[in-house]
C-alpha cells in the first residue's frame, strides 16, 4: 500500500503555502499531521499530485486563552490539548472531547486544523466545533476570512474550503465558569470512531433553570449538528429527570442516521438517545433510574 | 558447578528467541533484500463474480520500471490447480484453486496478474493501469443460492454432502423426554497474524535451481505441490524458513502467490519479492469459521443426554483450498465434545460462495462446534430446570470411561478415541476458579445498569496429527549444539521449547543450543507444524535425536576416558568418569564432530481438554459487553515451558474474544468484502479485555509420546465462543433474550434486547 | 517532481542521509534505504501501530508520516533501545514477562512504551494500556505486555531522578 506518486513542498510561510496551493489547483492537498491523508493516500482514495507541507509553519502552534475565548493554531495537536493543564479549567468541554480522539501516536501528530479540513462525522474535535459555536479563521489567495463551524462543514469529509484556503486557526467562544457540560460518546474499542457522541452544555439562571443550552452530535449524520429542538426543549427548564428523558426522546426524533457495516440506523438513534441521558445527568449531576 | 543440572523441561525459561526480535535484528520476510531484486504486486479481482472478456495490460508494460505483467497466458495452456493438503475428500477435487484467474472471476481478491517492477510502489501504480473486461455474472453470497452455478458442472453450488455417526439417533431421539432444535452461526472471520504474508523467490538458471524464502508450516509439502506445478524436481527446490510473524492456521498453506512469484522468478530469471499488503491480506488470505449449524439434543427429563443430531452448513467460499475441508468437518466431529452422548448422527454441507476460500484458523471446527453445543446445553437445562453445571457434571463422559472412542465422525480419519484425562476435575476446577457457587446469585441481576451473567464451557480438543517428525542433532566441533527439525516455526517459541528437550537429554547449557527448522535443506524430509503437533511430533523426534546422541558422545567418551559406559555420566557439558576424570563436549568433537538423527512415527491424536468460564456484564441500552473475570482451565499432559504455555492460552483467549465480538469480515450481497481494513476489520487491543487467567494443568500425560505432551495452542480459544456467550444469554435471560448467532456486537445484543421486548409487548 | 531528493536527520544518535522519492513514508526510509529493518510494516495504513518510532521525543507512526518531514529531526528506532547483547530495561522485562511470541509487533510498541515511560515514567496501568491500545498484537493477548512495561517503570524512573540530579 505505497502511495501514488506525487510531490512535495515544505513551506516555510504562509503565503508559500498558499503560492503552491494556489499553483497546482486542485490537485495540492495540504499536508501537516498527515493522520487522515495518509490512510487515505495508502488506498489511493485521494492522489494529489502534490503536498503542501505546512507542519513547520510558525506561529500556528500556539494555545492562547483570554477572556475573549481560546485560540487554536491549526498545527496544535492533540497532545498539545492534552497537556495543557489550563484547558481543564478553560474548556474542560473540549478536553473530554479530546481524550477520546484516537490513539497516542495519532494524537502525537494530530492536528486541530487537520481535523477540521477532515471534517468525518464522527470525530470530535469538528463536533466540539459545531457545538460550542466555534470560529475558523481561513486564508487563501483571495486573504483571509472568518467562517462559523456550523457553516465550514458543508457534508460528509467537505467543508467550504477552496483549493488554495488553509485553516489556520479556531477559535472558541469563553468558556463560563459554573456551566453544566458533559461529553459522551460509544465506540466499539478505545480510540474508535464513535458510533454516536453528545456534547451538551447549558448555564443555569439564578432561578436554577437552564439558559444557552448546546447539544451536539456526532457520529449520526454525514456532519455533526446541533439539535436546535432539544437545545429550546431545554432552556428555561431545571434540568430533572424528567426533563433528561424528554431530551433524549426529541435527540432521538432529530436524527436520521444512516445503516453502515459498523451498526444500523435505528441502533445509533437510540444510542444517541441514551447518551445524551447519560450526558445530561452528569451535567445535571442527577442519578437517573437506568431501565431495563 | 552443580553436579545435577537444573532441569529445563517443566520449567518457565526465558525464550531464545526474544534477543533478536527485541532488538529488531529478527528476520522476516520483507526484511530480505538481494542484488537485482525486483517487486511484485497482484492485481485482483474487483468484482465477485464474472467472465474475463480481455485483459489489456499495454499500459502497465509501458510505464518505467516494469518489468513484466505475467496473466494467465503466459502461464501456459494449463493451469496448475492448488492441491489438497487435508481433508482430501475426492468431492472436493473439481472445486480446487487454480493459482490464477483465466477466464472466471470467483471472488473479490482472487489473482488475475502479477505486476513485476523495479519497486512495490512503481508496481502498485501499474496495477491501476490494467484494464479489465469483464462479463459480470451474480455474486452468490448464501447458502441455497442456486441460480448462479459458480461452476458450470453443479446446479447447486453444493461441493459435498456426507452423513456420519455413531449410535442410533433417531432412537435415541424418539424415545428421549426431551428434545430441543436450535439454529446458530458463526460469523466468517480470519486469523489476522501482525506480519502479513510475503517471499522473495530466487531462481538461479544455470543451476536450474529456485530458492523460496518466507516459508513456513509445511513447507516439504509444499515443495512436493511447487515442484509439480513448475515442472522441477524437488530436489530443485529450496524452501527456507525465516522468522514467522504468527500463523494460527492461516499462514503457510499453499497460496496462489506461491506459485505466482516463484514463476515469476524463473520467467524473469531474477530474485522477485512480494510482501502481501493488508488490504489485500484481508481478501487473499484463507477467511475461516463461517459455519452455520442445526443441532438436536435429545435427553431423559434428569437431563441426561440420550443423543445429539447435528447439521453443518459451512460457507467455503469460491474455491476449496488446501485445508479448506477441515473446517466443517472437524465442526461436526467434535459438535458431542466431552460428554458421554451415546447417539450421535451428523451431517454436513459444504457450499461454495463468491467470497475468499476458508481455510483453518486455530481451533478449526472446534470453536463453532463448542459454541453450538454449549449453548444449546444451557437452553436445554434451563428448560429442564437444571443447573448448567449440574447438567453439564451429570454428563461429562468420567475417568473410568476413557479412552472413549468417538470413530466414524469424520470420513477421511480413522477411528480415534480421547485417550486420558480427568474432565470432571477440570471442570470443578473452573468452576472454583470463577467462584460459581458465590456469584450463581448474580445471574442476570441488574446492578448499576448492567446485568451480570457467568457462563461456562467445556471442550475437548485434538492435536499432535501424524504420522512422523524428523530431527537431526549435531554436537559441533566447539562443543555446542544444533538442533534441526522438519517442525516449523510461527512465533509460538518453538526453539527454546525444542531447545529445552535437547538440553536436559545432553545435559547441555540451553545457551550452546541452537535451533534450526522448518527449511527443506536442513532434512530429507519435514512435516511441518499444524494440529497442535510441533512438541508432540517435533519435540518427540529432537528427544529420539538427542537421546541417540547422547549415546554416541558416551561411546565416544568410552574410548577416550577408557572407561565402560557404565560407569560414565554426562553432567553439564562434560563426560565425567566414576575415577573422577572427564572430558569436555568440546574436547570429544574437536576433531569431528558427533551427529545422530531421530525420528517420531505416530497416528494416534492427543486430546487436550478443559472449561472456561466468562463473567460478564451486558450494558442492556448500549450493548457493551465487559469482561469481569475470565478463566481457561486445560489439562495439557506435559508444559514443556509453562511460560510458553500460558501465553499460547492467554493470546488464544484473546483471539477468540475478538471472534466473539468483534472479527467479522462483512460482505454485501454483490460479494464485495466491505471491510478490508484494520480501521474497519477490528481486533482486540490492549484495553478491550484486560482481565483473564490461564490455568494450566499436567494432570494426564498423553500416553502416545514420550514427553507426554499433548497439544497446547488451541485450547484456549476453542471454549470462548461457547463459555462467553453463555455469559452473555445468562445476564440477558431477564429479558428473554437467547444468543444464537456470533458476534455478540453491540448493535446486535440492542437488537435482540429490542425485539424480545417487542416480542412481550405484542404478546400480552 | 516526484523523483527522489535527499532528506537529512538524526537516526539513534547518528547522521544520516536518505535520497528517497517523496512519497516515501519515513518506515520505508528506515527500512529500505538505511536497512534498519527492526521497524516492521503491519497495515501501512496508521492502525496497527508495529512502524511506530520515536521522532522528536513523539511516538509516530511510521506510516503516516512522510520521510521528507523528518527533515532535521532525531529519530530513534528499536535499534536505538538496546542490541541483542545489551538490552534495554524495557527489553528486559519484555524477555521476562514472555511479552513477545512472533515479534512483529514488538518493536512498535517497544518505540511506543519507550517514549511513554520516558515521559511518564509514573504511568499507571490504565494509562499504560490505553498507550498500547494503538498497537496491535495478535499473539500474547496483551497481558505479559502490560505486566513488562509496568515493570519497567522503575528504570525511567531512576533515569528521571538521575536527570533531576
Amino acid at each position: 500500500m505505497k502511495l501514488p506518486p506525487l510531490d512535495y513542498i515544505c513551506a516555510a510561510t504562509l503565503s508559500e503555502a498558499i503560492a503552491a496551493l494556489a499553483a497546482h489547483g486542485g490537485n495540492a492537498k495540504v499536508i501537516a499531521g498527515g493522520q487522515s491523508l495518509m490512510p487515505m493516500l495508502a488506498f489511493r482514495l485521494a492522489a494529489p499530485t502534490v503536498l503542501v507541507d505546512i507542519g513547520r509553519l510558525p506561529d500556528l502552534k500556539t494555545i492562547s486563552i483570554s477572556a475573549e475565548g481560546i485560540d487554536f493554531g491549526a498545527l496544535v495537536t492533540w497532545r498539545d490539548i492534552e497537556r495543557d493543564a489550563r484547558l481543564a479549567q478553560a474548556h474542560p468541554l473540549l478536553a473530554a472531547a479530546v481524550a477520546h480522539v484516537a490513539h497516542y501516536q495519532v494524537r502525537n501528530r494530530g492536528t486541530v486544523g487537520g481535523s477540521m479540513a477532515h471534517a468525518d462525522p464522527a470525530a470530535e474535535m469538528p463536533g466540539i466545533a459545531v457545538t460550542c459555536d466555534a470560529m475558523l479563521t481561513i486564508v487563501g489567495s483571495n486573504g483571509c476570512r472568518i467562517v462559523c463551524a456550523d457553516e465550514f462543514i458543508t457534508g460528509g469529509l467537505s467543508t467550504v474550503l477552496e483549493a488554495d484556503e488553509i485553516v489556520t486557526s479556531i477559535h472558541l467562544p469563553p468558556w463560563k465558569k459554573a456551566r453544566r457540560w458533559a461529553f459522551e460518546e460509544f465506540a466499539r474499542r478505545r480510540g474508535d470512531f464513535a458510533l454516536a457522541g453528545v456534547a451538551a452544555f447549558y448555564d443555569i439562571d439564578a432561578q436554577g433553570l437552564a439558559f444557552d443550552a448546546h447539544v451536539g452530535v456526532i457520529g449520526v449524520a454525514d456532519r455533526p449538528a446541533r439539535l436546535p429542538g432539544v437545545e429550546a426543549l431545554l432552556n428555561g427548564r431545571r434540568i430533572d429527570a424528567d426533563v433528561i428523558l424528554q431530551a433524549a426522546t426529541a435527540a432521538r426524533d432529530a436524527v436520521d442516521p444512516a445503516d453502515d457495516i459498523h451498526a444500523e440506523a435505528a441502533y445509533r438513534r437510540d444510542l444517541l438517545g441514551v447518551l445524551l441521558e447519560r450526558a445530561l445527568a452528569r451535567a445535571a449531576d442527577i442519578i437517573l433510574p437506568e431501565a431495563a | 558447578m552443580s553436579d545435577v543440572a537444573k532441569l529445563l523441561v517443566g520449567s518457565a525459561v526465558e525464550r531464545m528467541e526474544d534477543a533478536r526480535f527485541l532488538s529488531g535484528s529478527g528476520n522476516f520476510a520483507d526484511d530480505l533484500a538481494v542484488e537485482g531484486m525486483l517487486h511484485a504486486a497482484i492485481l485482483r479481482s474487483p468484482i465477485a463474480h464474472a467472465r474475463i472478456l480481455a485483459i489489456d495490460a499495454s499500459a502497465a508494460l509501458a510505464m518505467p520500471g516494469i518489468r513484466s505483467v505475467i496473466t494467465a497466458r503466459d502461464i501456459g495452456d494449463v493451469i496448475p490447480i492448488i492441491p489438497l493438503r487435508l481433508a482430501p475428500l475426492p468431492e472436493f477435487e473439481p472445486f480446487r484453486q487454480p493459482v490464477i484467474a483465466r477466464d472466471k472471476l470467483r471472488y473479490v481478491g482472487e489473482p488475475i496478474a502479477v505486476v513485476v517492477a523495479d519497486s512495490r510502489a512503481l508496481a502498485e501504480d501499474a496495477l491501476e493501469t490494467i484494464g479489465i473486461e469483464f462479463e459480470a455474472l451474480s455474486a452468490v453470497t448464501e447458502r441455497g443460492a442456486s441460480a448462479t452455478p459458480l461452476f458450470d458442472f453443479t446446479e447447486d453450488n453444493v461441493a459435498l454432502r456426507y452423513d456420519a455417526g455413531f449410535g442410533n439417533a433417531d432412537k435415541a431421539f424418539a424415545s428421549a423426554d426431551y428434545v430441543r432444535t436450535e439454529r446458530f452461526s458463526v460469523q466468517r472471520h480470519t486469523a489476522l497474524p501482525m506480519e502479513t504474508r510475503g517471499l522473495l523467490a530466487e531462481w538461479n538458471s544455470s543451476a536450474g535451481r529456485l530458492v523460496v524464502t518466507g516459508a513456513t508450516k509445511v513447507t516439504f509439502y509444499n515443495r512436493r505441490a511447487l515442484a509439480q506445478m513448475l515442472g522441477l524436481r524437488q530436489e530443485d527446490i529450496d524452501l527456507i524458513e525465516i522468522d514467522v510473524g504468527g500463523g494460527f492456521g492461516v499462514r503457510g498453506e499453499f497460496y496462489p502467490e506461491d506459485f505466482l512469484i516463484p514463476f515469476a522468478a524463473r520467467k524473469l530469471a531474477r530474485p522477485v519479492k512480494w510482501i502481501e499488503d493488508r488490504r489485500e491480506h484481508l481478501m487473499a488470505i484463507n477467511h475461516s469459521r463461517d459455519v452455520a449449524c442445526e443441532l438436536s439434543l435429545a435427553c431423559r427429563s434428569d437431563g441426561m443426554i440420550l443423543g445429539l443430531r447435528g447439521r453443518i452448513f459451512a460457507d467455503m467460499g469460491a474455491y476449496i483450498r488446501t485445508n479448506g475441508g477441515v473446517v466443517p468437518a472437524k465442526a461436526a466431529q467434535f459438535l458431542p465434545g466431552p460428554y458421554r452422548i451415546p447417539h450421535v448422527s451428523v451431517s454436513v454441507e459444504a457450499f461454495m460462495t463468491s467470497k475468499t476460500p476458508v481455510g483453518t484458523y486455530r481451533g478449526p471446527g472446534r470453536f463453532e462446534a463448542n459454541f453450538f453445543r454449549e449453548r444449546l446445553i444451557d437452553m436445554a437445562a434451563m428448560d429442564l430446570g437444571i443447573d448448567v453445571a449440574e447438567f453439564r457434571r451429570k454428563n461429562l463422559i468420567t475417568e473410568e470411561e476413557l479412552p472413549y472412542p468417538i470413530d466414524g465422525l469424520v470420513p477421511y480419519e480413522g477411528p480415534t478415541s480421547y485417550d486420558t484425562g480427568d474432565y470432571v476435575e477440570v471442570f470443578e476446577r473452573a468452576l472454583k476458579e470463577i467462584g460459581w457457587t458465590e456469584k450463581r446469585h448474580l445471574q442476570g441481576k441488574l446492578i448499576d445498569g448492567v446485568r451480570h451473567g457467568i457462563g461456562l464451557g467445556c471442550f475437548v480438543e485434538s492435536g499432535g496429527a501424524g504420522p512422523k517428525e524428523n530431527a537431526a542433532v549435531t554436537l559441533e566441533r566447539d562443543g555446542s549444539l544444533t538442533v534441526v527439525v522438519g517442525s516449523s516455526v510461527l512465533g509460538q517459541g518453538l526453539e527454546t521449547v525444542l531447545g529445552q528437550i535437547a538440553a536436559d537429554t545432553l545435559s547441555l547449557p540451553f545457551d550452546r543450543i541452537r535451533v534450526l527448522h522448518g527449511s527443506t535443506t536442513l532434512l530429507d524430509e519435514g512435516f511441518g507444524t499444524y494440529h497442535s503437533r510441533a512438541v508432540v511430533m517435533g519435540g518427540s523426534a529432537v528427544l529420539d535425536a538427542a537421546t541417540r546422541l547422547r549415546e554416541k558422545i558416551l561411546e565416544r567418551a568410552s574410548n577416550h576416558l577408557g572407561r565402560p559406559n557404565s560407569e560414565l555420566k554426562i553432567v553439564n557439558a562434560n563426560v565425567i568418569a566414576d575415577n573422577g576424570a572427564s572430558v569436555s563436549f568440546a574436547a570429544l568433537a574437536t576433531d569431528s564432530e558427533l551427529q545422530a538423527d531421530g525420528t517420531f512415527s505416530n497416528n494416534v491424536r492427543t486430546y487436550s481438554y478443559g472449561t472456561h468460564a466468562a463473567h460478564v456484564t451486558v450494558d442492556p441500552r448500549t450493548g457493551a459487553v465487559k469482561i469481569l473475570d475470565y478463566i481457561a482451565v486445560e489439562d495439557v499432559g506435559r508444559a514443556i515451558n509453562p511460560a510458553i504455555v500460558h501465553g499460547q492460552a492467554i493470546g488464544a483467549i484473546v483471539q477468540g474474544l475478538g471472534g466473539v465480538f468483534l472479527d467479522h469480515l462483512i460482505y454485501d450481497d454483490q460479494g464485495q468484502l466491505l471491510n478490508a481494513s484494520l480501521a474497519d476489520y477490528l481486533v482486540p487491543t490492549a484495553s478491550d479485555f484486560p482481565v483473564l487467567r490461564a490455568v494450566t494443568l499436567e494432570l494426564r500425560p498423553s500416553p502416545s509420546n514420550p514427553l507426554g505432551a499433548k497439544g497446547a495452542g488451541e485450547g484456549g480459544i476453542v471454549a470462548v465462543a461457547a463459555a462467553t456467550a453463555n455469559a452473555v444469554a445468562a445476564a440477558l435471560a431477564p429479558l428473554h433474550v437467547e444468543i444464537h448467532h456470533l458476534p455478540l456486537t453491540p448493535p446486535r445484543l440492542w437488537r435482540l434486547i429490542k425485539d424480545a421486548r417487542e416480542r412481550r409487548t405484542n404478546a400480552a | 517532481m516526484t523523483s527522489a531528493r535527499p532528506v537529512h536527520f538524526t537516526v539513534n544518535g547518528a547522521a544520516a542521509t536518505v535520497a528517497v522519492e517523496p512519497r516515501t513514508t519515513l518506515a520505508d526510509a528506515l527500512r529500505n534505504e538505511l536497512r534498519l529493518t527492526g521497524t516492521h510494516l503491519g497495515c501501512e495504513h496508521g492502525v496497527c501501530g508495529a512502524c511506530t518510532v520515536i521522532v522528536d521525543g513523539a511516538a509516530v507512526r511510521g506510516c503516516l508520516m512522510l520521510a521528507a518531514q523528518a527533515e532535521g529531526c532525531e529519530v530513534t528506532t528499536v535499534e536505538g533501545l538496546g542490541s541483542a547483547a545489551h538490552l534495554g530495561a524495557l527489553q528486559l522485562a519484555f524477555r521476562k514477562h514472555h511479552a513477545l511470541q512472533c515479534g512483529f509487533c514488538t518493536a512498535g510498541i517497544l518505540a511506543t512504551a519507550h517514549a511513554l515511560l520516558t515521559d511518564e515514567p509514573q504511568a499507571d496501568e490504565d494509562r499504560i494500556r490505553e498507550v498500547i491500545s494503538g498497537n496491535l498484537c495478535r499473539c500474547t493477548g496483551y497481558l505479559p505486555i502490560i505486566a513488562a512495561i509496568m515493570e519497567a517503570r522503575i528504570a525511567y524512573s531512576d533515569v528521571q531522578r538521575e536527570a533531576a540530579q
